[in-house]
């Protein structure tokens, strides 16, 4: 085996293990910014893995699945961020729930 | 130019796909081991972006054609453009829906802030 198929087999187990223990926080949370943050992560995983593929493959589509992979953590990320703001009562909501209609 | 019978792009391809794996690895650690989410977030933005960009740019420096080489780089500036964004946007979320800090921290700057 060439060095560069070597090192890409070695890389995708350590991003194995490193997929595995952020899955663990997936899973324990305890928040949601957590779970999110651990998505985030996984996201960026895997496109280190699609670009390990392309690498050791030679295939170029790997490349694009990297940037589309890339593009819908970032939304996915932004998503998650607006979902936690929109769900927390704001100064202004707690504010006019005290005085009433 | 070529060192122990590989040359010289390659061993540094190598190295950089060994070195992001292990940065990846390391976010990874910090993922499951940081005490609060914004200690997390700190550990997946910066080492996992590390690690990701490593490899792509170990495949920019690999590849034969320059189309996916310039393929390669975009997407690392794509991922350097997008990490501080969403990290802000996640972070910013979990502390206005009331996120605990670790115990261990002793400066909360935001504490007094009135805008939310």
């Amino acid at each position: 085996m060439t060095l560069l198929p070597l090192a890409a087999e070695l890389a995708s187990w350590t991003l194995l293990a490193s997929a595995f223990l952020a899955a663990i926080r997936l899973v324990i949370g305890p928040g949601v910014a957590d779970r999110a943050v651990a998505l985030d992560l996984l996201a960026v995983l895997v496109v280190a893995y699609a670009g390990l593929r392309a690498l050791a493959t030679g295939i170029d589509a790997y490349l694009d699945v990297a940037t589309v992979l890339a593009l819908t953590g970032f939304l996915g990320t932004l998503a998650f961020a607006r979902f936690i703001v929109r769900r927390t009562p704001t100064r202004l909501d707690r504010a006019a729930r005290k005085e009433g209609p | 130019m070529s060192l122990w019978g590989a040359p010289l792009w390659e061993l540094a391809a190598a190295a950089m796909v060994a070195v992001g794996a292990l940065f990846c690895l390391v976010a990874a650690i910090g993922v499951l081991r940081f005490g609060d989410v914004f200690m997390r977030m700190h550990a997946t933005t910066k080492a996992g972006t590390l690690g990701a960009g490593l490899v792509m740019g170990a495949l920019a420096l690999a590849s034969e054609d320059a189309g996916s080489a310039a393929k390669a780089g975009g997407a690392v500036i794509f991922l350097l453009l997008t990490a501080p964004v969403a990290a802000h946007m996640i972070a910013r979320a979990a502390y206005r829906s009331g996120a605990r800090l670790s115990p261990r921290t002793w400066i909360d700057e935001r504490s007094d802030a009135d805008d939310d």
